[in-house]
């Protein structure tokens, strides 16, 4: 099974390796976005008071690592349907949750890669230290990763679902999330009837969990058991609508068609 | 239990909304033979091979592979098997060798870098290996694609229109490699084709299909013979116009 999961790695492995485009792409978006960001809080320093810039680029870095592996796991099955590869995989002996994993270390590998040279770049340009957020950034890291996963598998299952035109969903869906869960403000600046929607994001707790670790250095337990329990669930029902929506494109015959129109 | 037997199917039926592409099918693939799966375009023979991959799932009817039911056996079923297809690619930023390695592990393949190299020897596409799938000619993809087919020493092989898009030339030099590897492995080969001169070249036995049910099964000769014809480019002709009529 092992030696599966990374065969299907491996070939991400070759894919980065022959394209100098999705390279940088690990890279690029992620510096604009910072850079932008880091300005902006800037000034907003300026307006308001210096703890702004902190709390604003500690959301940035966050906020583009679940970004990042809902990114990963999605693209790299969707892209199966692109190369017309899909056929292929799914008539050798390799079972869908194999295909999951090996999805999922591609966001791993490519969530670390981005936040460490984020760290490093709003460091450098702006004197922010993420490390700063003390010994529960590990616990951020590793949530939010987690529900990247999730997510991505939810929007696997809808392409699957609605087909290729569904595929915008990849960059649409987190669009959805990012104002619901407090990424830059507290959940309390929602309208009281949203704010259950935003309790309901594993995301929000690690969110609010960095806001209290920017301040006082540790987030309280709480936050993280919640964050921890949020994402079990969401990562459970990712995985039965994922393997759902899978066997419904078996029975429509689409996995093979591969045009899913 | 009959262990010449490869592929044993009752009654399989797949309805897609509106059509019935597979309808009521019994086949019955012998060990070693070379079987063509024929008939009009829409007739049914990839959604047949699909449904033998376990790739889309049948309304209706029992499928065993190399005497293993398709329905709770599919994996170990599908390490034994492997399938090539004119409209299934591998990824095309990868090279040959990348690609290939991913697969030869996918299958578990022992010393994966040799059995490639003799694959691609084997298929006369050695120099290919270091290119990417993508800038290759649409005759060393499908061998590049055969090769892939035949990365864990399959028992049956699935092609699907193998020498669609080849010049003459490089489709009998397929046709030679596929002979030669039935022979020295007794692979069994379930074939489609549109080119009725190649069919009665390579298959030892054929059923027609029909709106997906059988309209005429049997060897090339007996076909005709039914059918009272010369060649099974006639036979085909014949179907499809009484499919119109
Ligand atoms: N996933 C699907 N959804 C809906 N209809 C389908 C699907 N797959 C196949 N069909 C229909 O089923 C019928 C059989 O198609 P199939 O692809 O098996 O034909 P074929 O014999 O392989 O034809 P060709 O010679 O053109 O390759 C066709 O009418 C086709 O439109
Ligand atoms: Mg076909």
């Amino acid at each position: 099974m092992w030696l599966r999961v990374w065969a299907l790695f491996l070939r991400y492995v070759y894919l980065h390796k022959r394209s100098v485009v999705r390279t940088m792409e690990i890279f690029f978006w992620p510096v604009m976005n910072l850079l932008l960001w880091g300005f902006v809080s800037k000034y907003l320093g300026r307006l308001a008071g210096p703890g702004t810039v902190t709390y604003l680029l500690g959301g940035v870095v966050l906020w583009d690592l679940l970004y990042r592996s809902q990114h990963a796991v999605s693209l790299s099955i969707t892209e199966e349907f692109w190369e017309r590869n899909i056929v292929n995989l799914f008539a050798a002996p390799v079972r869908p949750v194999e295909i999951v994993l090996a999805a999922c270390g591609v966001g791993f590998v490519r969530a670390l890669v981005m936040t460490v040279s984020s760290a490093f770049i709003v460091y450098a340009a702006f004197g922010f230290n993420i490390l700063a957020m003390g010994p529960s950034l590990g616990w951020f890291y590793l949530s939010l990763l987690v529900f990247g996963w999730a997510v991505g598998l939810f929007t696997m299952g809808l392409i699957f679902l609605f087909g290729r035109a569904a595929e915008g969903l990849i960059w649409g869906i987190p669009f959805l999330i990012q104002p619901l869960t407090a990424v830059f403000y507290p959940v309390d600046v929602l309208p009281a009837w949203l704010q259950p929607v935003a309790l309901c994001l594993p995301s929000t707790y690690v969110f609010e969990g960095m806001r209290a670790a920017l301040a006082h250095g540790t987030a309280p337990l709480d936050l993280l058991l919640r964050a921890a329990a949020g994402n079990g669930v969401f990562l459970v029902l990712g995985g039965v609508f994922f393997a759902w929506t899978l066997e419904r494109v078996r029975v429509k015959g689409a996995l093979a068609r591969q045009a899913m129109e | 239990m009959d262990t010449d037997q490869v592929i044993g199917v009752k009654g399989l039926t797949k309805r897609f909304a509106a059509v019935t592409a597979v309808d009521g099918l019994d086949l019955d693939v012998r060990r070693g033979e070379v079987f063509g799966l024929l008939g009009q375009n829409g007739a049914g023979k990839t959604t047949t091979i699909q449904l033998l991959l376990g790739l889309t799932v049948p309304d209706a009817g029992d499928v065993a592979v190399l005497g293993l039911p398709l329905a709770s056996r599919r994996r170990e079923i599908l390490a034994r098997v492997n399938f090539s297809s004119a409209y299934v690619a591998m990824p095309s930023n990868l090279t040959v060798l990348e690609n290939l390695t991913v697969f030869a592990l996918l299958y578990g393949v022992r010393r994966p870098r040799k059995r490639i190299m003799e694959l691609l020897e084997l298929l006369e596409i050695p120099d290919t290996a270091r290119r990417v799938c993508g800038g290759l000619s649409s005759g060393q993809l499908t061998r590049a694609n055969l090769c892939k087919a035949l990365i864990n020493d399959p028992e049956l092989l699935f092609l699907d229109e193998p020498t669609a898009s080849l010049d003459p030339a490089i489709a009998a030099k397929v046709r030679r490699t596929l002979k030669q590897i039935r022979q020295e492995r007794g692979v069994t080969l379930v074939y489609t084709s549109h080119n009725m001169r190649e069919v009665e070249e390579m298959c030892d036995r054929v059923v027609f299909l029909r709106q997906g049910r059988a309209a005429a099964q049997g060897s090339p000769a007996q076909v005709r013979q039914q059918a009272g014809r010369a060649s099974l480019e006639e036979v085909f002709i014949d179907l499809a116009e009484q499919g119109r009529g």
